[in-house]
């Protein structure tokens, strides 16, 4: 049974499918109304979610499915103590695919293991969320339309910035990136995604603290959010979450053509004057969201033999 | 127990010297009640100062811990006071249960039942990731 935790889980060729599918979808949205009728998709959130809950019940309603699940783990049996293996057998009983966010970190491996339908890791604490990095993949190619000889600067908090990680892995197998790499030194990309990811790939980096300086370098920014729930210490939180507002004054030097990216909620960290320039994406993502994540659905039960 | 020879059970050789007494709480050979012998210190040719364990039984150990612990151990199989079988062991490529995640935020940190599995990433460097969160296993059999 096939699942997706990691976005690596997908090869470069099933990336390009899904975008093609998604691109499909957003042309010809008739053609694919009707094709998960009769499906259920369970969305089993035991961590608080708009954008992405909502994203995946939205994709299965215009697949023509159904949607059934939780939004809290305190309307589930997960507040009663039961496993992660347990609640994934009995909703592998109703549903034909799982789509789980979790605050524990590979919640949705242990879920994919157990479950007899596929399962959509839709978020696992600061760890992976493949379905954005789709997304975001989805935005970069309908804006830029190639992978290929990018200059990327993300932005903000990139040591536990999960969408960070998951997107930089997945640019990695495109020629010619190079990325810039814009934090605090405390919230610094972790080293293992320097050695493991970057390195390997022999992707070029520079690490900086300065957005304003790299600017004009930039096809790309990716703003993120410093996140709350990711510190132990209030205190941490509240030293470190205003370190980098992106305004038009910012934006100065930056490419008529860069595309301002953002995995969403914002907080402050770009500010609402920005939304009316046509260089901002942020909200094309999210509905990009919805369409990629259509075209997995249906990758997925075409591949489990569900439709 | 005459420590120079068993009739039937396990010799655990070449272990680096300093490992062994780690090798033994592991292995969890304290709660046999056949006999074993710890040498710690034995002279070596080939490594200057070894450990050695004897286990005076015919018994299954844990393949993968002696691997984690010692990799370049030799295990001497004896059957009727016979060497019927050595066996030398790499790092393992999967820990079950060996070592835990330390990881606050990883999913065996809630849920008791979870095997801890780690696997190995890097032979050469001996790096161990959790396969659920991807933390870097610490080095505790150091």
């Amino acid at each position: 049974m096939r699942s997706i935790i990691n976005i690596l889980d997908l090869s470069v060729e099933e990336i390009d499918e899904l975008i093609s599918v998604a691109n499909d979808i957003i042309v010809h949205p008739g053609n694919y109304s009707e094709r998960c009728r009769g499906k259920k998709l369970a969305t089993l959130f035991f961590e608080p979610s708009t954008r992405t809950r909502l994203s995946f019940e939205a994709a299965m309603y215009e697949l023509g499915g159904n949607v059934i699940g939780f939004s809290e783990a305190q309307s589930s049996s997960a507040a009663k103590g039961e496993s992660v293996a347990d609640t994934v057998r009995t909703i592998s009983c109703y549903a034909d695919i799982i789509a789980m966010r979790h605050p524990k970190e590979g919640a949705p491996l242990v879920a994919s293991l157990n479950a007899t339908v596929p399962v959509i890791n839709a978020g696992d604490g600061g760890h992976f969320h493949p379905t954005q990095t789709l997304a975001d993949l989805l935005t970069i190619q309908r804006e830029k339309g190639s992978f290929e000889n990018l200059t990327v600067g993300f932005c903000g908090d990139l040591k536990f910035g999960r969408t960070v990680h998951s997107l930089i892995g997945a640019l990695s197998r495109y020629k010619g990136l190079k990325v810039i790499l814009i934090s605090p030194v405390e919230l610094k990309l972790p080293s293992y995604v320097k050695s493991e990811i970057l390195a390997p790939a022999g992707i070029e980096y520079v690490q900086t603290t300065n957005l304003e300086e790299v600017m004009p370098e930039l096809d790309i920014l990716y703003m993120t959010r410093v996140q709350r729930e990711r510190f132990f210490n209030e205190e941490d939180y509240l030293r470190l979450k205003d370190s980098y507002i992106l305004t038009p004054a910012k934006l100065k030097n930056a490419k008529e053509d860069l595309a301002i990216m953002h995995p969403l909620p914002r907080v402050n960290e770009i500010s609402v004057e920005i939304d009316k320039d046509p260089r901002a994406c942020y909200f094309k993502q999210v509905l990009n969201g919805k369409y990629i994540r259509m075209a997995l659905i249906l990758k997925l039960l075409q591949e489990a033999g569900t439709i | 127990m005459n420590i120079d020879s068993i009739k039937n059970g396990i010799v655990i050789d070449h272990i680096p010297a300093g490992r062994g007494m780690k090798l033994y709480e592991l292995l969890g050979l304290g709660k046999l009640d056949c006999p074993v012998a710890i040498i710690k210190n034995a002279a070596s040719s080939q490594m200057g100062r070894k450990d050695i364990i004897k286990i005076d039984a015919d018994i299954e150990v844990n393949l993968d811990i002696i691997g984690y612990v010692a990799p370049n151990v030799t295990i001497n199989i004896i059957r009727d006071g016979v060497l019927c079988e050595k066996k030398s062991i790499g790092l393992p490529q999967i820990l079950t249960n060996v070592i835990k995640c330390r990881n606050p935020r990883c999913i065996t940190s809630t849920e008791q039942e979870l095997a801890h599995v780690f696997r190995l990433e890097n032979a050469e460097k001996r790096i161990y990731r959790c396969v659920y969160c991807e933390t870097k296993a610490s080095s505790e059999a150091e």
